[in-house]
């Protein structure tokens, strides 16, 4: 009791980063329902390294570390990565990308609220660029596989690569849509043919659509619980599907359809956890939707001409960078101020 | 005659708990005269009022202890009648702690008035009425503390058409705008008739906060009474909407400039309490004497009394039935802009329009300062549009000039980024400190500069004299030196006949016909410069 304001609404960024997190278990929910549980065995490795991570570097740095931990800020980092990363790649990816993120892509910049990049898509990028191979072993959608495997047999799996006598890799792994249309697309097979493939939904890869759909539900959450504004998912989903759009009505058998773009891959992740990332994005409203559409505009462009399936993180990055520049144009009106 | 007033929409803003039921139960009641009276002679903003009385005067209720100085100044009166008992520097309520000026009056108990006439605005001379109004000792009650014969009269280019009162008490806890609109509307009513004819405004809006319908209706009914045309304007309740530049927004949709005032576009705003206050004046010709303060918070009886100015804030509360255990502090004003009381001894002020007796309770201490996640939850409320996790970033790290480049300045100090911040930095203190700082730096660049230009012409009349010096001398070496060189000799007497010539032309023309008078006080003038200019020729050699 010093100085004013006396009293404080009751917010805090546990309240924020537990709101984000809860937001994702939809996402969640669909994503065991429509590939089993094996994501649920990322969730927790990466959970546990990011808590491990956080804790011994906040030591190293001698700064409270049960705030810091409680904060939820690198649980929130643990989740997106896992949810990023194939259920079915071996346990030290996540280990090492989560390190990564934690580590270098967070603390050596000053920990929370310092980190010029978004950590969870710095820690996938560094994944995808140096192990590319593990970063392709996508599940098939249970829906079109005879191959189920339990929580245990997944657990085997990602610890031990071994897999139960009656299940073959080829039956377990499928093609991501984005990735499958991208090698299709190079063999000059049209949209068309393309869409035959099994995994193929309504809009995009079956199963993936309907995880797309609940991050868009709990996206939807944080926009009405005002964790997160409109601006960055209405600018991001909006100029994609423009993007794509116009492309696909000049030539549809060449250009996926907007459907496809805003429900395949890490579209509606990005738009409502991974662009909204505060720490990482610009702050100013118009600066918001500037800094979305680029990161749509960049991941249309990688995914159609790029060398990587998905372009998301990339992209995410890449307008990182541009953020104290979109920041300091695109100040507003200050009350009395002439336009 | 009401109009239904159309409301503009505005930016930002907060809603915290009101707390305002607490204190509106029980009508506004009289504090007895206490065995002592405090007087700051600063209770407003601008010069302090040059002291009339000695200790031992005996006064009268309404008497003038100190004329207003200046003209940025407001007077003080004696609050009742008695004695003064003391002229010396006295703790007072505000956030430094420091003691300042203050006149201490033991009351007689008789509440003897001074003789005092209504004042008739329609017929008197207007600078005398602006006399009078600057001796009156009143000054804005919103809490700015503004002398309001400065109001009145304002200096704008431009012509003052809209009168906004404001009666919205965003604040919460306060409620003394409340109660006297609902007691006291017929009395703010005809105090805003007399604004309205001293400053020709053609039109007025009455801004009220929707959490206050009895307020609202009683001001509604107090203008069809007397016939007053105003909106009364239901605003939201969202703090801050009762900062006059926000309420002018949501009002008139009109935004008062950045460095301006708010006649410069035509209008000017009185608070509920101060219209009040001139009505009682130029009806009765009563003076600042008293006011009407909120008492709230952890106190038995919480509610809104009737106070002489100078009553301490301990009168005040065991008016409202003392102190409940737990009790750690004393905030004057809310709980948003308001400070902690140095004490309570300190005497009630024109400013002070709520006492808070705080408890932990209430107002837990803040939690754990955690690092800013950029989220802009600040830049959302804030009701100036500006962007105050930058603001946090560039005071942080002392980049004053950047913080100034991100309108540090036009930051009003509401505390809302604070409020909503999830992080629980205290932002509106890093920008307290950084406007402090910087202000402090362009004063002593002010005082750099100035020093500077000073020295430079100290250099430059230096070295004029020295040339000055070198060319008499020359002269005088020319004269003695017998035989000398004729042409130089001519040269000399050609450069002494210019000089001369050039000292007749710049003979000023407007001394030509003047009075027998005006040129006696010019020459008493030409020879006091005359002694000026030898002291300080003597005191530079």
């Amino acid at each position: 009791m010093k100085y004013s304001p006396f009293f404080t609404s009751n917010s805090s960024v546990s309240i924020v980063m537990l709101k984000v997190l809860f937001a994702l278990v939809p996402g969640i929910i669909a994503y065991v329902w429509a590939f089993g549980s094996g994501i649920l065995v990322n969730l927790i490795i990466g959970s546990v390294v990011a808590l491990l991570a956080e804790g011994s570097v906040l030591q190293i740095r001698k700064r409270p570390v049960m705030p810091f931990l409680l904060d939820g800020s690198a649980l929130v980092t643990a989740w997106l990565l896992a949810l990023a990363l194939p259920p079915l790649a071996p346990w030290w990816l996540i280990v090492v990308g989560m390190i990564f993120a934690i580590v270098i892509a967070k603390h050596l910049y000053g920990g929370l609220g310092q980190n010029p990049f978004n950590p969870a898509m710095i820690g996938y990028a560094v994944l995808l660029i140096s192990f590319p191979a593990v970063m392709t072993l996508w599940p098939a959608p249970l829906e079109i596989t005879t191959a189920k495997l339990s929580f245990m047999d997944q657990w085997q799996y990602i610890f031990s690569r071994t897999l139960p006598g009656n299940v073959g890799m080829d039956a377990m792994s499928s093609a991501t849509p984005l990735d499958y249309l991208k090698t299709q697309l190079t063999m000059n097979h049209s949209m068309q043919q393309i869409w035959q493939a099994p995994f193929f939904g309504h809009w995009a890869g079956k199963g993936g659509e309907v995880v797309a759909g609940a991050y868009l539900l709990g996206g939807l959450y944080l926009v009405q619980q005002k964790i997160i504004s409109w601006h960055i998912p209405t600018a991001f989903l909006g100029t994609l599907a423009l993007m794509a759009g116009v492309f696909h009505f000049v030539n549809p058998a060449h250009f996926a359809s907007p459907m496809l773009h805003l429900f395949a891959g890490a579209s509606m992740l990005c738009a409502f956890f991974i662009a909204t990332d505060p720490v990482s994005g610009p702050t100013t409203p118009n600066g918001k939707l500037i800094f979305a559409a680029g990161i749509a505009v960049l991941t249309w462009l990688i995914r159609t001409y790029g060398g990587y399936p998905d372009g998301v993180a990339f992209a995410v990055i890449l307008m990182n960078i541009c953020v104290p520049l979109i920041d300091a144009k695109t100040q507003p009106r200050v009350f009395g101020h002439k336009v | 005659m009401n109009i239904i007033a159309k409301i503009f929409n505005g930016n930002g803003g907060v809603h915290p708990p009101e707390h305002k039921l607490e204190s509106t139960n029980t009508p506004i009641q009289l504090v007895p005269v206490p065995e002592r009276l405090v007087l700051p002679l600063r209770q407003h903003i601008g010069n302090m009022p040059k002291v009339l009385v000695q200790a031992g005067d005996n006064v009268l209720k309404g008497q003038l202890l100190a004329e207003a100085n200046g003209t940025v100044s407001a007077a003080v009166h004696a609050p009742t009648s008695g004695t003064i008992v003391a002229i010396d520097e006295q703790v007072i309520p505000h956030p430094s702690g420091l003691p300042d000026m203050c006149i201490t009056l033991k009351p007689d108990g008789e509440e003897r008035w001074i003789t005092h006439d209504a004042v008739d605005y329609r017929t008197m001379d207007r600078a005398e009425l602006l006399r009078r109004l600057r001796q009156s000792g009143i000054v804005g009650l919103g809490g700015a503390t503004f002398p309001t014969h400065l109001k009145l009269s304002p200096k704008s280019s431009h012509p003052v058409v809209t009168l906004v009162l404001n009666g919205a008490e965003c604040e919460p806890f306060i409620t003394c705008d409340d109660l006297l609109m609902r007691e006291r509307a017929d009395e703010i009513v005809l105090g805003a008739q007399i604004v309205q004819s001293l400053l020709g405004t053609v039109e007025c809006f009455i801004g009220i906060e929707d959490n206050k319908p009895e307020a609202a209706a009683a001001m509604r009914e107090a203008c069809t009474r007397a016939g007053f045309v105003a909106e009364v304007g239901i605003v939201p309740t969202l703090y801050p909407s009762g900062d006059a530049r926000q309420l002018i927004r949501l009002l008139t949709g009109k935004e008062v400039p950045a460095h301006g005032r708010s006649t410069d576009i035509g209008i000017q705003c009185f608070n509920v309490a101060t219209a009040q206050s001139i009505y009682r004046f130029f009806a009765h010709g009563e003076t600042a004497v008293s006011r009407i303060v909120t008492i709230t918070g952890n106190v038995a009886r919480p509610g809104n009394y009737e106070a002489l100015l100078g009553t301490s804030v301990d009168d005040l509360l065991k008016a409202a039935g003392g102190d409940l255990p737990d009790t750690d502090g004393y905030i004057m004003g809310g709980p948003m802009m308001g400070f902690a009381l140095p004490s309570s001894a300190v005497p009630m002020t024109k400013a002070m329009n709520c006492v808070i007796a705080s408890t932990p309770g209430l107002f837990p201490p803040p939690a754990m300062e955690m690092p800013c996640i950029r989220c802009a939850a600040c830049a959302d409320v804030c009701p100036v549009s500006l962007q105050p996790q930058d603001l946090y970033w560039f005071s942080k790290s002392n980049n004053l000039e950047k913080a100034l480049d991100y309108n540090l300045m036009d930051c009003i100090e509401c505390g809302c980024c604070t409020y909503v911040c999830p992080s629980h930095i205290p932002l509106v203190q890093y920008y307290r400190y950084a406007k402090s700082e910087s202000i402090a730096q362009e004063r002593a660049q002010t005082a750099a500069d100035q020093a500077r230009i000073r020295n430079d012409n100290r250099l430059a009349r230096i070295e004029r004299e020295k040339q000055e010096r070198a060319q008499r001398n020359a002269l005088r070496t020319a004269k003695t030196e017998t035989g000398g060189d004729a042409e130089k000799q001519a040269a000399i007497q050609a450069a002494m006949e210019r000089a001369k010539e050039q000292k007749e032309a710049v003979v000023p023309k407007n001394t030509d016909n003047l009075s027998p008078a005006v040129q006696a006080e010019i020459a008493e003038i030409d020879a006091l410069r005359g002694d000026a200019q030898s002291t300080t020729q003597t005191t530079e050699t």
